[in-house]
């Protein structure tokens, strides 16, 4: 892995992001202005402040426009970002680069997506690209839940256990959520009821889905040394990988949908630069890319908390929850605090800021020492993924 | 003496059970997958008439009285879906089931080089009529040439042909109608028996002649009077599939000749008969080739691989007969000329391409090998005929279709390759890993009256 990587040379020292929703009365423009001003008062900076921003979505909107007509920015360079559903992330990742290289001084990373105008189910991006028809129908859950009997077959998993595993990681998430005043859904879910939920696809059912939402979160970055001047408690960045994988899962039949190389490749590069050798005891908070609940399963083993095949079994004994030795997705994950695509990896990292400022509330884990946040984009097989590894010190 | 060199068939998988029918009748009627028209059945009988015949036929004669397009070339898609040659000719024949016979006939007449004659029809009757109950759907297809590997000499033709209002139908009803059956009876019998009289003449031969003779016809009693006039014993009289299959429109008489030539020996004569608008009449002596001549899949292979007592409210759906709720999920998008223009190899004959250096299948075609990635080094490879087996899949009951829940799968080729699609005539709690499957031309979708065909994989049958 040729990165060098900018480890500890940039910190977040502000954060925002909006309640995720369903905000029927509000619209990206009002997101936007929502999470960019409670960064910046988190900061405790005015926004003329700010002298460059990286602004993702998915499917909102196009071009810095989007961002510098509703704030009154006001004549700036804004980046819009799009990677998928890493999208939030990347902002984090080009907007640090930025200040890392002294190009800017103090910039805005944010993201937004306004999902819920669509009239659709799920996710419906069509992207409007003319092509000539052959195109796979698969949605974002079908193409997930492909590895669920493909795990099921690997590790002789029978599907009544590999439906309790799943049911287990979508009631944690759910129980998380609850703990949580800006998620989407903050409600426990009972296992009965998870696992009588109508099917979506495969073995996937509405609860082992992330929730379609709208919201938008910012980041506030700095180089490290100038931190102090904004907050006693910044955030430092400490490993970001990003990796776009060659998409051919569904062209090579060596490919087993039973992992995310482009995350076992972008884990191992930011664990490169952050210094972190066992991830399993290394890192003591993560949040993760659960769009589906078999994708935090496998994320497990991807990332390296789980040996390859166990993923399943830490599961099950609890180790992944808060108050377990490992918590995954303390906020509720995509799973209850919301997807709003181009948000989500802003919204990771914000709960990160929390942690490790000790501003979780309820749900706050003990002297965390590393964080991780995992941001993936695409299908199995097909997919970009993103990696942080981030620390108070 | 021309005849037929090689020939093939296609019954779609679903049988509809005429008891479930307001209309009448015993027994089932085969229907088109929702997937399914009368390109995408062309094609499948096509293939199995082409496949491993070594021939290259110069003209395409398509015959149907349910093209899919009414103003743009069928047979292209046709020739496209079969990887033909650009210099081979394409034709559509519409608007009489009796085309699909007098096809058959015309390629008999022609020179310079061989003719693949393929019909299909979906038999689309109003809700409650006899229509619906008797049509099916089905193809045919026949390669029509001359040489030491004609599988069935055409010895004989014959046409008769009269302005009659029997089956009409204009662009402007959803629904053919017909006039009442004893009228019509009173004219076609005539029509058949004038028509099989110049056949025989043709061919030199008398009706005692014949070992079968089949005969397409909207009801029975036709073929019964033409039987009693003619001269025809019963045991010559072959099963019209009407009780397993219906009758399929422009396929019809091709799939009667397709079904009696899965079993006829040397030296057996055959004659088959079309009535509408008039009447068709070709007679027919097998070859010693015609062992070597007959395809993968014999009409009673086709009719035993079904699965019965497909829901009528299903029927209606697919049929587009009964507007269902759409699902919330965005149209799909119209597929645009330019793109497909490009991959029309792909998109249509499903070729891919294989790496010179390293030998991988790369579909869909690459110019960076997936494998070794070497550039700008591959050859084209048909994969339409290669089979394959399920890697993983996925019900999904979110995507977009007329038929949900949309069945996907990852399938590994048994050659080398792999490829994501939708899997066809499956049902949804029977798919796991590992299952057999082979290649089927389907139209995926509609959108602004743009028919997008590709490929989907299928149980094998």
């Amino acid at each position: 892995m040729a990165s060098k990587g900018i480890r500890d040379r940039v910190a977040i020292v502000g954060m925002g992001c909006t309640r995720f929703g369903e905000h029927w009365d509000r619209g990206a423009n009002d997101l936007l202005v929502e999470a960019a001003l409670e960064a910046c008062a988190s900061a405790q900076i005015e926004r003329s402040a700010i002298d460059a921003y990286w602004m993702g979505t998915l499917t909102s909107g196009l071009s810095g426009l989007m961002l510098s007509e509703p704030l009154k920015t006001g004549y700036k360079p804004i980046t819009r970002v799009e990677n998928f559903c890493a999208t939030g992330s990347e902002a984090i990742r080009n907007a640090a680069y930025a200040v890392a290289c002294g190009a800017y001084d103090l910039v805005m990373a944010i993201g937004v997506e306004k999902l819920k105008d669509s009239g659709y189910s799920g996710l419906a991006s069509g992207g409007g690209i003319p092509t000539d028809g052959t195109q796979s129908s698969m949605t974002a859950p079908a193409t997930f839940s492909l590895l669920a009997p493909a795990y099921s077959k690997k590790y002789g998993l029978d599907p009544e256990t590999l439906r309790r595993v799943l049911t287990r990681i979508a009631c944690k998430n759910h129980a998380n959520g609850a703990r949580n005043p800006k998620a989407q859904f903050q409600r426990a879910v009972p296992a009965e009821k998870i696992e009588s939920a109508p099917k979506v696809a495969g073995m996937l059912g509405v609860f082992d889905c992330s929730g379609v939402s709208d919201g938008a979160a910012a980041a506030i970055l700095c180089r490290s040394e100038d931190a102090h001047r904004y907050t006693s408690s910044p955030l430092f960045l400490k490993g970001l990988s990003f990796i776009a994988g060659p998409a051919d899962g569904a062209k090579r039949q060596e490919y087993d949908y039973t992992t995310f190389p482009e995350v076992v490749a972008s884990a191992a590069d930011a664990y490169a630069q952050a210094g972190v050798r066992d991830a399993r005891e290394e890192i003591s908070i993560a949040e993760v890319h659960d769009c589906f609940t078999p994708t935090e399963l496998v994320l497990m083993e991807d990332l390296g908390f789980s040996r390859r095949g166990n993923a399943w079994l830490d599961t099950l004994d609890g180790r992944f929850e808060l108050g377990g030795p490992q918590p995954v997705n303390p906020d509720g994950g995509l799973k209850s605090f919301g997807h709003p695509i181009g948000a989500s990896g802003l919204r990771m990292m914000y709960e990160m800021w929390l942690q490790f400022r000790g501003e979780a509330g309820e749900r706050q884990v003990p002297s965390p020492k590393l964080g991780l946040t995992h941001n993936l984009g695409g299908a199995p097989g097909r997919c970009v993924s993103f990696v942080s590894v981030v620390g108070a010190n | 003496m021309a005849g037929v060199l090689r020939y093939g068939s296609y019954v779609p998988y679903c049988r509809l059970d005429r008891s479930a029918l307001a209309g009448r009748g015993p027994g089932e009627r085969s229907a088109a997958s929702f997937d399914e028209d009368a390109t995408s059945m062309a094609v499948e009988a096509g293939r199995e008439a082409l496949r491993a015949s070594g021939l290259a036929p110069a003209r395409l004669l398509f015959a149907s009285t349910s093209h899919s397009y009414v103003e743009k070339l069928n047979a292209a898609c046709v020739h496209a879906a079969l990887d033909l040659p650009a210099a081979a000719q394409a034709v559509d024949l519409s608007s009489s089931s009796r085309t699909g016979l007098a096809a058959l006939g015309l390629a008999s007449l022609m020179e310079g080089g061989s003719s693949l004659v393929c019909a299909a029809d979906v038999v689309v009757g109003a809700p409650g009529g006899p229509r619906e109950s008797m049509g099916g759907d089905a193809a045919s297809a026949f390669i029509v040439g001359r040489g030491p590997g004609v599988a069935a000499e055409i010895v004989g033709s014959a046409s008769y042909t009269e302005e009659l209002l029997d089956v009409w139908r204009g662009p402007e009803q959803p629904f053919a109608r017909q006039w009442e059956e004893r009228f019509v009876q009173q004219r076609l019998v005539p029509a058949l028996i004038a028509a099989f009289e110049g056949s025989l003449r043709a061919a030199g031969m008398s009706a005692g002649k014949l070992s079968r003779v089949a005969v397409d016809a909207a009801h029975p009693k036709i073929a019964a009077l033409l039987a009693k006039a003619a001269g025809i014993e019963a045991a010559q009289l072959a099963d019209d599939l009407s009780g397993s299959v219906g009758r399929a429109g422009a396929a019809h008489a091709g799939l009667l000749l397709a079904s009696l030539l899965d079993s006829a020996d040397p030296g057996d004569r055959i004659a088959v008969l079309s009535a509408a608008d008039g009447a068709e009449a070709v007679v027919l002596e097998a070859t010693d080739a015609l062992e070597s001549a007959r395809p993968s899949h014999a009409v009673a292979d086709w009719i035993r691989s079904k699965r019965s007592g497909h829901p009528y409210l299903t029927y209606l759906k697919w049929r587009e007969i009964l507007p269902f709720e759409p699902p919330r999920r965005p149209d799909p998008p119209r597929p645009a000329a330019p793109p497909m223009q490009r991959s029309e190899r792909w998109k249509y004959a499903f070729v891919g391409s294989r790496c010179r250096s390293c030998d991988a299948t790369n579909l869909p075609p690459q110019r960076v090998c997936v494998q070794c990635g070497a550039v700008d080094d591959m050859d084209p490879v048909p994969y339409s005929d290669a089979t394959a087996r399920v890697a993983t899949y996925t019900v999904d009951h979110l995507a977009y279709s007329l038929q949900q829940p949309v069945v996907a799968a990852v399938v590994d080729f048994d050659r080398g390759g792999r490829f994501a699609c939708e899997l066809a005539d499956v049902d949804p709690a029977n798919v796991e890993i590992g299952q057999e499957l082979e290649m089927t031309f389907r139209r995926l979708y509609t959108a602004d009256g743009v028919r997008n065909y590709f490929w989907k994989a299928r149980p094998r049958r």
